[in-house]
């Protein structure tokens, strides 16, 4: 039968990712195209500029370390909100594992909350809702609209590290659980000794992607007024007055920074997944 | 594997069955798994469940050792009642070793370590003397030189083995095994058979489900043949495979044998 096709059976479609799980694809040409456009609107600029006025590279050059003294501070509420994010949302994904109904459906449904809002929203109620100090009655302790972004960002973080938690205990084969059982471990034993180490090698690629995505929504901060590297940089440009044709090189070269600070974790995170795979 | 069990229950004697299984009802919702099973085991016996899958003979085996609660019945260890809502599962647990179809190795532990975690940290005993004996037991079961491996550097068979030694350095009175070679290559069946088969005639009582009919021939003293939650037949290996009675048997060993 000429012409007539056979029907085949097409491979199958690669597994979906699991939630949770979305990998921070950056990848080195992705920094490529940011530097292309960066020379691009440089160029421009330098064109638009007008004639007497410092060129636009120059000008840019004098404003780094005011910029980058903002992303000074992108890196320590990134820092911060990882650490209590992650201090809570490890004890929050343990209830998600307990034996008690209440205490897993309550840390469920915290979880769920958090893990579900919009960080912007998160951020706005803390920053609205959080006093400006807190009076211990011997100490006034000042709050910071930083810390109060701190606050903010764990509160998401700590929701998304829960369900990491949770989802790499329940990932594990029930044998291991059922031989410690029948070995006489206790469930905290089993936690402790058998489930928890063998997850961490599981938890960590996710934890630093978490990561990744932390540092990169740090910028929503600006909206509050905290003075990170987007409002440092927006007052940069207010400071020189009228020329729009310096938008886009400094927000550009506020991008390259951002890149430069979080492709080499996303290719380090892959790097570890990849040797975890193997070994076991 | 020693006589003597100084921890045993008052009131249990060594002449009296080891295992005790009476009229055992244990459903998984609706599903009823075991329909009133009863059997006996006695000390330093070998008894070998077989069955279609599904029979519930790896359930009845995992409800000796409390991993399932039964709805109903009985079934005590030296007697330790396993039913008992007050059980104490770590003196149950110390008397009743098991050994799973998939290994269940921990795999981010050597052998040896997978060996001598639990008696360091559920017995609390000396390390020094549990170290000697996870050595000697890695070495009966045949893995000298595997100490410092991992689970995943071993074959299945060798996997089983250590699965073997981590049961007994616990010193169990009892020994389940749950189709323990079931998952594995043919030409490892072998080697873990060897093992059960040294561990039996040293004396160790030992239950095993299986679907290695030359083995429950050649070493049960019993065997019981389930079939949907039931008892249907049972006897010694002779008296059982030459002349099985219940159509529902013969026609279980017509398509095994």
């Amino acid at each position: 039968m000429p012409g007539a096709e056979l029907p085949v059976l097409l491979p199958p479609a690669p597994p979906a990712r699991a939630q949770g799980d979305a990998r921070f694809g950056l990848k080195a040409r992705h920094g490529l195209y940011i530097a292309v456009l960066f020379a691009l609107a440089t160029g421009a600029a330098q064109a638009a500029s007008d004639a007497g006025l410092p060129g636009p590279f120059e000008t840019l050059l004098k404003w780094v370390p005011f910029v980058l003294k903002g992303f000074g501070l992108n890196l320590v509420i990134s820092f911060f909100a990882m650490l209590f994010g992650t201090i809570a949302g490890a004890a929050l994904g343990l209830m998600q594992i307990s034996l008690l109904a209440p205490v897993r459906s309550g840390s469920w449904l915290v979880t769920q909350f958090f893990r579900n809002s919009p960080w912007l929203v998160l951020l706005f109620a803390i920053m609205l809702l959080f006093p400006f100090e807190l009076d211990f009655g011997f100490v006034v302790v000042p709050v910071p609209d930083w810390m109060k972004a701190v606050i903010g960002f764990s509160l998401p973080i700590m929701a998304n590290i829960s369900e990491v938690v949770r989802g790499a205990v329940q990932s594990l084969p029930s044998g291991q659980w059922e031989s410690a059982e029948s070995l006489a471990f206790t469930r905290g034993q089993t936690l402790r000794m058998v489930i928890l180490p063998q997850c961490i090698k599981r938890m960590i690629p996710p934890w630093i992607n978490w990561y990744c995505i932390l540092a990169m929504a740090t910028p929503l901060a600006s909206i509050m007024g905290v003075e990170e590297s987007v409002t440092y940089t927006a007052q940069a440009l207010n400071a020189e007055g009228d020329r729009p044709e310096l938008i886009w090189p400094f927000y550009l070269f506020l991008l390259l920074i951002f890149f430069a600070y979080t492709y080499p974790i996303a290719r380090w995170s892959i790097r570890l997944e990849r040797k975890f795979l193997v070994k076991t | 594997m020693s006589d003597a069990t100084p921890d045993s229950t008052p009131g249990w004697t060594p002449d009296q069955p080891m295992v005790s299984i009476k009229d055992v009802h244990k459903s998984f919702g609706d599903l009823e798994v075991l329909k009133g099973v009863s059997l006996d085991i006695m000390k330093r016996e070998v008894i070998c469940i077989i069955g279609p899958s599904g029979s519930g003979k790896s359930t009845l085996i995992r409800c000796v050792n409390a991993l399932n609660d039964i709805q109903k019945g009985s079934i005590t260890v030296e007697g330790i009642e396993v039913n008992d809502p007050n059980l104490d599962k770590l003196a149950l647990r110390k008397k009743v070793g098991m050994v799973f179809q998939q290994y269940n190795l921990f795999p981010h532990k050597t052998a040896i370590e997978n060996v001598m975690m639990a008696p360091l940290h559920v017995l609390k005993q000396p390390r020094q003397e549990v170290e000697e004996r996870a050595y000697g037991l890695i070495k009966k079961v045949r893995l000298e030189g595997k100490e410092h491996s991992y689970p995943g550097e071993l074959s299945g068979g060798q996997q089983q083995r250590v699965a073997i030694a981590r049961s007994l350095a616990m010193t169990p009175d009892v020994m389940l095994f749950d189709e323990v070679t079931a998952a594995l290559d043919p030409e490892t069946v072998k080697e873990v058979l060897v093992t059960i088969q040294e561990l039996a005639e040293e004396g160790m009582t030992c239950v095993l489900v299986t679907h290695e009919m030359g083995f429950a021939r050649e070493l049960a003293d019993h065997i019981y043949f389930t079939d949907r939650g039931v008892i249907v037949e049972h006897g010694p290996p002779a008296s059982f495979f030459s002349d099985a009675r219940d159509p529902r048997t013969k026609e279980f060993l017509s398509q095994i044998l």
